[in-house]
């Protein structure tokens, strides 16, 4: 790996060792302010009870913790699960990614759609889909146990945990890594290619290491997203991991111990460890080339049988991951679904049912997650910028604080800023800002701005610092080489951040069941829930949890289709 | 524009309380907002009826889960919502003690006192109980069908090994509904042998489950076959056309649903309508309706019941015949909860390894067991049934007092946190002993 390619050593430039421009610290300050108003106060008056015993500040409850060989179990047991589920989901999203990014490929939008699908895992359904397709008894195993007498344990046990994991996660990966490579100048292969690598050499010494950025940013959220996610444990009802832990302490009524917030403090330490190894892993390495424009890597012709074969892959893994949304589909669809491969019957009924109160759900749940995607990445963009290209205190403190967010329950978060917000009215109406809808906006916005920030780091990671001086010398301003130069060539990154955080906070459910204090201010996570509560609900919550996937599906896309245009304009000609 | 509508609203509201008599300007007010746990096929009937009957107020209906609810109440203190509307006994118990509940003495006649052996409302008048629900064993017809098994009659049924695996629960620290069966269990037959009975059925569980609802629907799946749940999931689930069936065992637990006014609720007027409206005939008959199926705590409303439903005051096994002491519940309540959750619910694999291996000893150890083998057999046994800690233990209160809120100056016995930890290496030590006990005895058959 010594010989990663490197372009040039950066030489000390100019703005760095000036520190910041007024606008910097100012910048910096702002987003220090949001982080300090709407993360560490409303957490900190929340778990501030995991350090307090009857006589004031103790640590004696963290004793407790170790001390204790169900939590001690249910640590290792995350970690172990978090380690294996970025194996896992490597082996799904780089073959994708690689696919995808390498070679002409009909269809690669509608991938790149479907790729970020699996993270849309509406609330309840999602679980009763996966239940029903890969469940002890689901479609397969009924299948299996027809035709060959055996079942396939998929939903068992921690091992259960890592395969559903890996299916809803993978798209950290795929998305952060193909932004990467869409990145990677096309003269940096021809270079190797002139020198004779070919096949595989080109592929792990140039190719993905100079991709590298992009696919620990993924790994570590998918580590970080897995370690923290209450979600999937609850599904296969796997009670010995940290999360399900903590949520069982919070949520329960009347539990009054402080350990469910000691749980939680030590999953963000945690996950700012695993952040920090991220990190480490690329550290004094430099990933920047200068070369831009080139639009990417070349995409090659793979020949019919490498497209054959490319297409049996990618068919495959979309069956595979997409099976619970096909499972959704088919719950929204069905009669009745019990014990049997497929429902018995079909009927339209459900999305008649939903379809007078569907629309202001939609149109709230692209509201609140549109904003609080587009807050993500100008404050994860900003910061990113500030981290890498300023020298100024405090830069690391505040992406660490940023970071932390990753790892906080929506529910602890919800607590807090109920707590926090209830009693400061709003102007006007005197409604309380805690439950203004856009308090909800917020908590989405906090709780996923770690991966428009990471995807922001790894897309400016690969950017060299002397393009922007070019421009500077060149007579252009801060803004104008901001605006120019550094936003059009991250816009992938950015891009893919925007789609993680509007994707994931279209089905939040724990923040949004606590902020939401009327029905015409919810979205679609919160109606989904009020029909998942009872049998005759079923149908109606699928339905409903179809048009969440779709409306996630359609925003993808059309991101998507924007970047590419961005990216057409840019790219030069090859052939 | 709804400002401007806001502004003409009020005019008029003005226009017509000043001509108006004193009676009318005594009415509900606009609005009245529930914190529910319910789902919509209960609260929208409930809501549409209710503004039909009071035109001029609308009801502003939250859904949230217990939890979620409890916690909104206790950050809204400040304006809180009107009511709270749920099953969970153990939600009200504590949004009373946090003094989040208002006294209300409803002035409908013709409810019953009592329901089964709890008391429809409670005690100190904070909270109402609007409808009941029995305890039973859902089940689905064509997993039993596939699975070549009997349907279960009786809660000991469901100690059978033919019914290993197929059986789900929700835990009652997260069900007060469930808690409420798990002490009558312990009520009834004694600390324990009532444990020897949780812990066996325990043996057969294949989940407990982190939410009421969350075995109805798995039983509904198919994902297992047998759940013991409250009458109106599994009823109101044949109701939607899913292939189950519901029975009540000969003897089962009565448990009330109920409804609270809020501390300064903002629409006293209104909530307390509301709570009139629920134990009027025409309230209690909505109850009826198939996706609902709560029994109803008006007498007189039974009369018009369909044949076969269940009537608690008339049907001697519905709850009459179990003997159940509040105070003795109350003072233990939290502890029962950890303690479940320690021996059961974190521990289900090992529980489920060693009644595997007592019940497969048993199997081939066949009618004459050698007397050591019935010596081991019956030391697993009391292994794998039993709890690390005594009936008096449990109430005392040096020991619950470190499962409730430390108050300044009430010296606890320990920590949660230990004796949490305690239970679980006992848990998992007497499971792993009782597993090799049975494996010893197959040995020395």
């Amino acid at each position: 790996m010594s010989s990663l390619p490197t372009i040039a050593a950066p030489p000390p430039s100019l703005a760095v060792r000036l520190g910041a421009s007024p606008a910097q610290v100012v910048a910096l300050a702002a987003i220090a302010l949001f982080l300090l108003a709407f993360l560490i106060i409303p957490i900190v008056r929340v778990i501030v009870v995991a350090f307090t015993g009857p006589d004031g500040f103790t640590l004696v409850h963290f004793g407790d913790f170790f001390a204790t060989g169900l939590l001690r179990e249910a640590f290792w047991n995350s970690i172990y699960v978090g380690v294996m589920t970025v194996v896992v989901a490597s082996l799904i999203a780089v073959p994708l990614a690689t696919i995808l990014s390498r070679f002409r490929f009909r269809g690669a939008a509608l991938i790149h759609t479907l790729g970020v699908v699996p993270l849309v895992m509406p609330p309840f359904v999602g679980a009763v889909a996966m239940q029903l397709i890969y469940g002890r008894n689901g479609a397969i195993n009924l299948l299996l146990l027809d035709w060959f007498g055996f079942r396939i344990p998929f939903m068992d046990g921690l091992n259960g945990v890592i395969f559903v994991e890996a299916l809803h996660y993978f798209p950290f990966i795929l998305l952060n890594l193909s932004a990467s490579l869409a990145n990677i100048d096309s003269a940096m292969e021809e270079s190797a290619q002139n020198l004779g690598a070919h096949g595989f050499t080109l592929f792990s010494r140039i190719v993905f290491p100079l991709a590298l950025p992009g696919y620990v940013a993924g790994a570590a959220l998918v580590f970080v997203k897995v370690f923290d996610d209450l979600a999937t444990p609850l599904l296969l009802n796997v009670t010995n991991m940290l999360a399900p832990q903590a949520y069982l302490k919070i949520t329960s009524v009347g539990i009054t111990d402080p350990m469910g917030y000691v749980i939680s403090v030590i999953m963000i330490i945690c996950s700012l460890g695993g952040m920090a190894l991220a990190g480490l892993a690329l550290k004094g390495r430099d990933f920047a080339t200068q070369q831009r424009g080139g639009g990417g890597l070349a995409r090659r012709s793979l020949g019919p049988a490498g497209n054959a074969i490319a297409a049996v892959f990618v068919v495959l893994v979309l069956l595979l991951v997409l099976s619970p949304h096909i499972g959704i589909f088919l719950l929204s669809i069905a009669t009745v679904w019990s014990f049997a491969v497929l429902p018995d019957g079909y009927t339209l009924a459900h999305y008649a049912t939903i379809f007078r109160e569907a629309a202001p759900l939609i149109s709230n749940t692209v509201l609140y997650c549109g904003l609080a995607g587009l807050i993500d990445v100008i404050l994860g963009g900003m910061l990113a910028y500030l981290v890498l290209r300023t020298r100024l205190p405090g830069r690391r403190l505040v992406e660490q604080v940023a970071m932390s967010a990753v790892a906080v329950p929506g529910l602890v978060l919800g607590i807090g800023l109920l707590r926090t917000y209830y009693d400061v009215k709003l102007p006007f109406t005197g409604e309380p800002l805690a439950t203004f809808w856009f308090m909800l906006v917020i908590a989405y916005a906090v709780r996923r701005l770690p991966y428009a920030l990471s995807a922001a780091t790894a897309a400016l990671q690969q950017l060299h610092v002397s393009l922007e001086e070019a421009a500077e010398n060149l007579g252009a301003g801060k803004l104008t080489t901001l605006n120019r130069i550094v936003v059009p060539l991250i816009v992938g990154g950015l891009l893919a951040g925007f789609v993680t955080s509007f994707a994931t906070a279209a089905v939040e459910l724990s923040a949004t069941l606590l902020l939401v204090a009327r029905a015409p201010d919810a979205p679609l996570a919160y109606g989904i829930y009020v029909y998942m509560q009872s049998a005759a609900g079923r149908g109606p919550g699928a339905a409903l949890g179809v048009i969440a996937v779709v409306v996630v599906a359609v925003a993808t896309y059309l991101a998507y289709r924007v970047a590419e245009r961005e990216r057409g304009l840019k790219a030069r000609e090859l052939l | 524009m709804t400002a401007t509508l806001a502004c003409a609203r009020l005019l008029a509201a003005a226009v017509i309380a000043f001509a108006a008599t004193p009676a009318l300007a005594q009415g509900p007010e606009d609005k009245v907002v529930i914190v529910t746990s319910f789902s919509k096929e209960l609260t929208d009937p409930f809501a549409q009826a209710f503004q039909k009957k009071h035109p001029g107020t609308r009801v502003e209906v939250q859904n949230r889960n217990t939890a979620a609810a409890v916690t909104f109440i206790r950050e809204t203190r400040s304006s809180p919502p009107d009511l709270m509307w749920a099953s969970a006994p153990d939600a009200f118990e504590v949004l009373k003690k946090d003094k989040l509940l208002q006294k209300y003495q409803p002035k409908a006649q013709g409810i019953a006192a009592k329901v089964g052996s709890y008391p429809v409302n409670d005690p100190d008048g904070f909270f109402v109980g609007f409808a009941a629900s029995g305890y039973g064993i859902m089940y689905n017809t064509r997993y039993l069908r596939a699975n070549n098994l009997p349907p279960p009659k009786e809660w000991d049924d469901l100690k059978k090994p033919i019914y290993a695996g197929h059986v789900g629960i929700s835990a009652p620290s997260r069900s007060g509904t469930t808690h409420l069966t798990v002490e009558t269990i312990l009520q009834g037959e004694g600390w324990d042998k009532g444990w020897g009975t949780l812990l066996e059925i325990g043996g057969n569980l294949a989940q407990v489950s982190d939410r009421s609802f969350g075995v109805p629907d798995a039983v509904n799946s198919g994902q297992y076959g047998i759940g013991i749940v409250i009458d109106f999931f599994g009823l109101s689930a044949k109701a939607s056309g899913f292939p189950v069936e519901f029975a009540y065992p000969t003897i089962t637990t009565i448990v009330p649903a109920n409804i609270g006014i809020i501390a300064n609720a903002r629409n006293q007027k209104a909530a307390e309508a509301f709570v009139e409206f629920l134990l009027s005939e025409e309230g209690q008959q909505i109850l009826l309706d198939p996706k609902i199926q709560r029994l109803p705590v008006r007498l007189t409303t039974y009369e018009k019941v369909p044949p076969g439903y269940p009537n608690p005051f008339k049907d001697a096994r519905l709850g009459a015949r179990v003997i159940f002491n509040a105070d003795v519940s109350e003072a233990r309540y939290e502890l029962i909860n950890s303690l479940f959750d320690r021996v059961i619910t974190f521990r289900l694999k090992e529980l489920n390894a060693a009644w595997k291996a007592i019940h497969d000893a048993e199997a081939k150890l066949g009618a004459r067991p050698s007397a050591e083998a019935t010596r081991l057999m019956a030391q697993a046994i009391k292994l794998a049934g039993a709890v690390p800690i005594t009936e008096k233990e449990a109430s005392d209160r040096a020991i619950t007092g470190a499962f409730q809120e430390i108050k300044a100056g009430q010296k606890a016995a320990g920590r949660q946190a230990e004796f949490e930890a305690a239970w679980d290496a006992a848990a998992v030590k007497n499971y792993a002993e009782a597993k090799a006990l049975a494996e010893r005895a197959l040995a020395a058959r």
